[in-house]
């Protein structure tokens, strides 16, 4: 089974007056068919300048110094601007944070849906372009009268319900949603991550899903990224790292995150805060924080390297040999 | 232990012209008449999604836009009486300020940015007069080094871009805390900060609660949050209380339909958890209700309180 | 005593880098940077004049920029040049007056026959040796002139611009934080200043009273002040007035007054500052058109200068006589210009600034 997306040692840094701050470092993952994959990591861990560089949609001064991005087998990574275009939409696409802003608010929401199809499917026909759209806003729990609305006349989980249809109207094979449901209500989020998943099981959909929570984490993804100043700490299969966290940086998010079920457990909590891209860190970024650092954790002499711990697992070497101590 | 705070019907009302050239007046019932206690010591989550009219009743309990009707009372600990804060005079008001203080959402727009950390820590005690100049100074210090911002030399001169989301969220607390008052409205004060954060801060406010002997009021759309820090809970829906009880009672014996949807929308962190989606259902509710018709709120007993007239409102899917 | 001695280390060292990371930031737009220099430039003339003059190396009563005066005369022959060229003196017409001759026909105050020597005066004089830009037509140094003219539209730009933005500022942030009837009010009144042509409402004031140069910044800095900009001002203030720190003073029980004091007036000062440096603009060109014509009572300014040369001819005579005209209008367009540029730049350091986490 070929896997449509297998990303190598992908680094990316941004330029800026401050100097070269190194949002991305070396981060490697696949993603196969059908499969649902999760990026999860705070503010400033990396997580959103990876999805951007995966369709090179990365900021003016963001430049990928290192890696590979094959995308069923192409290569993305220093491709035109003409042949990115092609690809994005219609290979892969992606539903932003805060996206149901980013309608234009002049334009009819079936018309912007329209243009997106126009680009990439020139030749069929408007009534053609507007079953699909039919079909699409059905899919995604939309009535389709509403391709006829302006973007102001519909409430936040109906636009943004129709992000994951402009999302989806060029058949993509691989969508990658950015935290899509971050400023929606709690209810709305779960009818919407409810469509998401049919729609994925229906269109046999690869899903990227990024998000700092958790809990939709662990239940709309197989496989798991964590991700922490640029790199990725720990990598598995979603079931077991929640309950088997190797790395330490997993354990404490996992134990810093309230729940209503369960017992009501005395949570803990991390020192510090995220750190600052800017300031280089040698060896493990997140020894600062770490709540059992080791001597050598202490004097930052440790290289980051993934070594498998699990079937199909891997976590960053240090930290991973620590806790098993 | 005797209640703090107590509101009974309280109304705000938002008029809404139609335009320029209509006559017609919209009222939006922001908050529609709602009730209930907080004890002295206790802490009260209001638990809501946006719009429901959570923010809005923590602005009129302080003030800041003051309520349609209804009446506020909270205990004053000079008369050792429940007043209104309708009637407050000048002396009153002085000390109902003290009292009451708020922490906001935004850690990044809660402080002023042209203000040092000191001078806004310091602010409330110059509006209160409260101790000699040169104490003002030490009781900064010493409530930095009580939210954890130490040592508190580094912090008196900085200005708040100067310092982390974390960190202005402590100096928040610090400033709302230093004058000891006995009842903090938080609104949302964790959900725009790291993950990581948000327990340490929780943390803090729930030691400094049981230091200081602070009430506090809630305000979270996160029912897990809520579960962390609260006593007991009150679920809003639409501007009306839809159902109110102790904490663990609430979650694990919701009776309203509004409050089971809710918590059955929560995703879990645990992705071997099966979630089981609830699907609207009013029968239970009719059944209660049919047993006490004339009652706004029944008591099911626990101190459990579910709402009845006028809360079958529809549940917009949207 | 450690603790405060500690703190003022620390606060030192932070005001330290806060305002070098300005500066960086300053220094990355180019035409700030290309302002401050022309600025600064000026400002050095400014403060050169007084130096030279205190110093001795200027004396005085040959450099003073209104009353200076050096005889600079010349022997002339006189001649009568021929209706018809060529002559066996002259080649071509242009070629009469020749160096060191002058025309009888162009003599006006002195007497004298043809084939006299007569002793002129070469006020205008050319840029010499000792004077840098020359002289005007009463002997007076150009150079001096300019700088003289630079303290000036300083003076003016800075003293307009400070009291129209202090009474704008005010008035929008008392409009904002107020509304209601005393902001219509304000409201209307911006609008009504804003129709007003200001240069020919400076006509018309001068015709009433004799306006000297502290008058005319008093003039143009209170019809800026209740123009526009109070709109602008009002609308920044408005913004802050509803951020949750503004809220959160009026919880701990702030006044009125003071919240608008305290919070909202140093949150609208930055924007202010930037009308500031715009508005000098304003002032300096304004000044000098009114003294071009000759509306001011003024003893100096670069307006004037070429007012003078106006008056007296020189401006019609093409380039010949380019240092009295040139430096005082490049003058105005460069310093204008600069301090343009200028508030260009600090427009980069203060927007994102005032939202930057």
């Amino acid at each position: 089974m070929n896997n449509i997306l297998e990303v190598k040692d992908l680094t990316m840094h941004y330029e800026t007056i401050d100097g070269d701050v190194e949002a991305v470092k070396n981060i490697s993952f696949n993603v196969g068919p059908g499969e649902s994959f999760g990026i999860v990591g705070e503010s400033g861990c990396g997580k959103t300048s990876v999805a951007m560089s995966l369709l090179q949609l990365q900021a003016e001064n963001g430049k990928i110094s290192n890696g590979s991005i094959l995308f069923n087998g192409l290569e993305l990574v220093g491709m035109s601007e003409n042949d990115l275009r092609k690809v994005r939409w219609d290979g892969m696409s992606i539903v932003f944070q805060g996206a149901m802003n980013a309608w234009n608010p002049v334009v009819k929401i079936g018309e912007q849906i329209r243009e997106a199809m126009r680009e990439h499917y020139p030749e069929s026909s408007k009534s053609q372009n507007t079953d699909k759209i039919n079909e699409l806003f059905t899919m995604v729990g939309l009535d389709p009268l509403v391709a006829d609305r302006f973007p102001h006349e519909l409430s936040g989980g109906m636009k943004q319900r129709a992000i994951i249809a402009l999302a989806l109207s060029c058949d993509p094979k691989l969508v990658i949603a950015d935290e899509p449901t971050t400023a929606l209500d709690v209810v709305i989020q779960d009818q919407i991550l409810n469509e998401i998943k049919k729609v994925q099981d229906l269109l046999g959909l690869s899903l990227i899903y990024i998000s700092h929570d958790i809990a939709v984490i662990a239940e709309m993804t197989d496989k798991i990224a964590v991700m922490y100043a640029g790199s990725i700490v720990e990598i598995g299969p979603t079931k077991q790292v929640f309950e088997s966290p190797k790395h330490s940086y997993t354990k404490s998010l996992l134990d810093s995150t309230p729940s209503i079920r369960g017992e009501k457990k005395k949570l803990r909590s991390l020192e510090g805060e995220p750190p600052s891209l800017i300031n280089k860190i040698d060896g493990c970024s997140f020894s600062p924080r770490c709540p059992t650092p080791t001597n050598s954790c202490k004097n930052q002499s440790i290289e980051m390297e993934l070594i498998r711990v699990g079937d199909d697992h891997f976590a960053d070497k240090c930290c991973s040999e620590c806790i098993n101590e | 232990m005797n209640n703090l705070i107590e509101v009974r019907n309280l109304v705000k009302h938002f008029e809404v012209s139609g335009g320029f050239f209509s006559r017609n007046k919209k009222v939006i019932k922001a908050v529609d008449g709602i009730d209930f206690d907080i004890k002295s010591g206790e802490t009260l989550g209001l638990v809501g999604q946006s719009g429901c009219g959570k923010t809005t009743t923590a602005r009129a309990l302080c003030l800041l836009d003051p309520k349609s009707s209804g009446s506020v009372n909270f205990w004053n600990t000079e008369s050792e009486k429940m007043e209104s804060i309708d009637e407050l005079d000048d002396e009153g008001m002085r000390s109902f300020r003290r009292n009451m203080q708020m922490i906001f959402q935004d850690p990044y727009e809660s402080l002023n940015p042209r203000w040092t950390i000191k001078d806004i820590i310091k602010e409330p005690l110059d509006i209160h007069n409260i101790g000699a100049l040169n104490d003002r100074e030490e009781a900064v210090i010493e409530i930095l080094r009580t939210v954890g911002l130490t040592p508190p030399e580094n912090y008196l001169a900085r200005y708040p871009h100067e310092i982390s989301g974390g960190q202005r969220q402590r100096v928040s607390i610090a400033r709302t805390l230093i004058m000891k008052p006995k009842f903090v409205i938080c609104d949302e004060p964790t959900s725009m900060l790291d993950v990581s954060i948000r327990i340490s801060i929780m943390d803090l406010m729930l030691n400094l609660a049981k230091d200081l002997n602070v009430s506090y009021l809630y305000i979270t759309h996160d029912l897990a949050v809520a579960r962390y820090m609260c006593n007991r809970i009150a679920v809003m829906f639409n501007g009306k209380i839809v159902e109110i009880a102790d904490t663990e009672e609430l979650l694990n014996n919701p009776i309203h339909p509004y409050t089971k949807r809710l918590i059955s929308s929560i995703p879990i962190p645990d992705p071997s958890y099966k979630r089981e989606r609830y699907i609207i259902n009013y029968d239970e509710l009719d059944k209660i209700i049919a047993k006490n018709p004339d009652d706004k709120m029944i008591d099911i007993g626990n101190e459990h309180l579910v709402a009845t007239h006028d809360t079958k409102d529809y549940f917009i899917e949207s | 005593m450690k603790n405060n001695n500690n703190e003022k280390e620390i606060a030192k060292s932070l005001r330290r880098e806060a305002i070098k990371k300005n500066w960086r930031l300053f220094k990355q737009s180019r035409l700030g940077m290309v302002g401050l220099y022309i600025v600064f430039f000026f400002f050095l003339l400014t403060i050169l004049q007084p130096i030279l003059f205190i110093t001795g190396m200027w004396d005085e009563s040959t450099y003073n920029p209104v009353v200076g005066y050096v005889d600079q005369t010349q022997d002339f022959l006189i001649v009568e040049c021929p209706k018809e060229f060529p002559t066996e003196k002259y080649e071509k017409r242009s070629d009469c007056p020749g160096k060191n001759e002058v025309n009888v026909k162009t003599l006006f105050y002195a007497d004298g026959e043809v084939g006299e020597t007569i002793q002129l005066n070469l006020q205008p004089a050319p840029p010499s040796r000792r004077h840098i830009l020359g002289t005007d037509s009463l002997g007076r140094d150009v150079f001096s002139q300019i700088m003289e003219g630079s303290q000036v539209a300083f003076l003016l730009g800075i003293l307009s611009a400070t009291l129209g933005v202090g009474i704008s500022t005010i008035l929008g942030t008392i409009a904002a934080f107020f509304g209601g009837k005393i902001d219509a009010y304000l409201m209307r009144q911006s609008d009504l200043v804003l129709m007003l042509p200001t240069l020919p409402l400076l006509f018309i004031i001068s015709a009433f009273a004799e306006l000297k140069i502290w008058h005319l910044a008093v003039v143009l800095g209170t019809i800026g002040g209740l123009g526009g900009t109070v709109i602008t001002i009002k609308s920044q203030a408005l913004q802050v007035k509803v951020k949750p720190f503004v809220d959160s003073a009026r919880i701990t029980g702030g006044s009125q007054m003071k919240i608008l004091f305290s919070h909202v007036l140093p949150n609208v000062a930055p924007l202010a500052l930037l009308f500031m440096v715009f508005s000098v603009t304003g002032a300096i060109a304004s000044e000098s058109v009114l003294s071009f014509l000759g509306l001011l009572n003024i003893e100096m300014s670069w307006g004037l200068m070429i007012y003078l040369a106006q008056v007296e001819g020189y401006i019609f005579s093409g380039l010949k006589f380019w240092w009295l005209i040139l430096p005082a209008g490049l003058s105005v367009t460069f310093l204008t210009g600069g301090f343009y540029l200028v508030g260009r730049g600090l427009d980069e350091v203060f927007n994102p600034r005032l939202r930057k986490r």
